[in-house]
């Protein structure tokens, strides 16, 4: 899932000092479960935002809706009549979610009211870890299926480098070596043959490199 | 044990100070409370585990926000005793409203009453 993190309400408010009506949108799916951008986040930061403008005097409508997605057209479509009557909205959906509901209401001012981190899962609640970077093209299946891309501040792909200690990355004591966990699960495996073999240059143009991405599938297009 | 406890406080009971949320604390203060406290079990005495230690969170997170936002944190509390404390009750609840006393009424209150005295000469 997509991992966000709260945005402190001081920055939040930098944006919407001058509004008189905002709605605060979530959303049900990945910040949900993050718990940054839910129904029961969009509660609490309109509650304080209502008492954020009443203590300065200011009557300000701020309002709550959480959709079921932001970003799916159909989904955003279902507050269209409803969008019309605030001056702003504080979307803290993720990144893509936002950037939805700017283009889905071009004419409504929208900001963020998450940091949205990373592609991740739950290690635990309240501890949310990396895990993949969507570098186009998987290479898992030769890692013993840890990610080199994610794991390895290196992004190296015949690793480890010289850093390595202990298992230990060179850039924190705290980060596992990416290429440590690969040995030692392709051991387990008794695959580390795998190991042996040199990884070819990787194509970076699926990743970042090759500007922004898209997937087009004609045999689901209408 | 009869004992008489401030009659400014209301009593809101929940099973277990787990079920109190962040939303509930800030929704006191939208609603015009000047202070909001939790009564837990002691620590390492709740019969789900963690509820009182999880109320002791978010009560914490509470007190940012209200902070943050210029209501004040130090309006809300987490306090702990076992059932059979009844005294210590009393006195937390004492506590209480001496430290409201001190901080003074929720600027909530006044801030609406200007906004509304605002609308009516307008
Ligand atoms: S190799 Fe690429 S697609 Fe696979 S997990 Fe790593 S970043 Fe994600
Ligand atoms: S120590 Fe390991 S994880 Fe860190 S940069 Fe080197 S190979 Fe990558």
């Amino acid at each position: 899932m997509i991992v966000a993190d709260k945005k402190p309400i001081e920055e939040i408010v930098q944006e919407i000092e001058d509004v008189k009506s905002l709605l605060i949108a979530g959303c049900n799916e990945c910040v949900t479960v993050c718990e940054a951008g839910g129904k029961k986040e969009v509660g609490i930061l309109a509650s304080a935002l209502r008492m954020y403008y009443l203590n300065k005097g200011k009557d300000v409508k701020v309002d709550e809706v959480t959709l079921e997605r932001q970003c799916d057209h159909e989904y955003l479509e279902e507050i269209r009549d409803m969008v019309e009557r605030y001056d702003a909205i504080v979307s803290i959906a993720c990144g893509v979610g936002i950037q939805f509901v700017a283009e889905q209401y071009p004419k409504m001012r929208v900001y963020p009211g998450v940091d949205t981190c990373f592609m991740g899962a739950t290690e635990k609640r309240g501890l949310w870890v990396e895990r993949c970077q969507g570098c186009g093209q998987c290479v898992l299946a030769k890692t013993g299926t840890v990610c080199p891309i994610t794991r390895c501040a290196k992004r190296i792909m015949n690793g480890p480098c010289g850093g390595s200690t202990k298992g230990m990355c060179e850039i924190s004591q705290e980060i596992e070596c990416a290429w440590q966990l690969i040995i030692d699960r392709l051991a387990a495996l008794g695959r580390l043959d795998e190991y042996e073999k040199l990884f070819p240059i990787k194509d970076w143009s699926t990743d970042r490199a090759g500007g922004p991405r898209k997937v087009v599938r004609e045999d689901l297009q209408q | 044990m009869r004992l008489q406890y401030p009659t400014n406080i209301n009593i809101i009971r929940v099973p277990c100070t787990g079920k109190v949320d962040i939303i509930h604390i800030l929704r006191a203060f939208e609603k015009g409370a000047d202070g909001v406290y939790a009564v837990g079990c002691l620590e390492g005495d709740c019969h789900f585990n963690t509820g009182n230690l999880r109320a002791r969170k978010r009560v914490e997170q509470a007190a940012k926000i209200l902070d943050t936002i210029g209501i004040g944190g130090q309006r809300v509390q987490m306090r702990n005793l076992s059932s059979g404390e009844g005294p210590l009750f009393v006195e937390y609840a004492k506590e209480m409203v001496e430290l409201i006393r001190e901080l003074g009424p929720n600027p909530l209150k006044k801030a609406k009453a200007e906004i509304k005295k605002r609308e009516n000469a307008a």
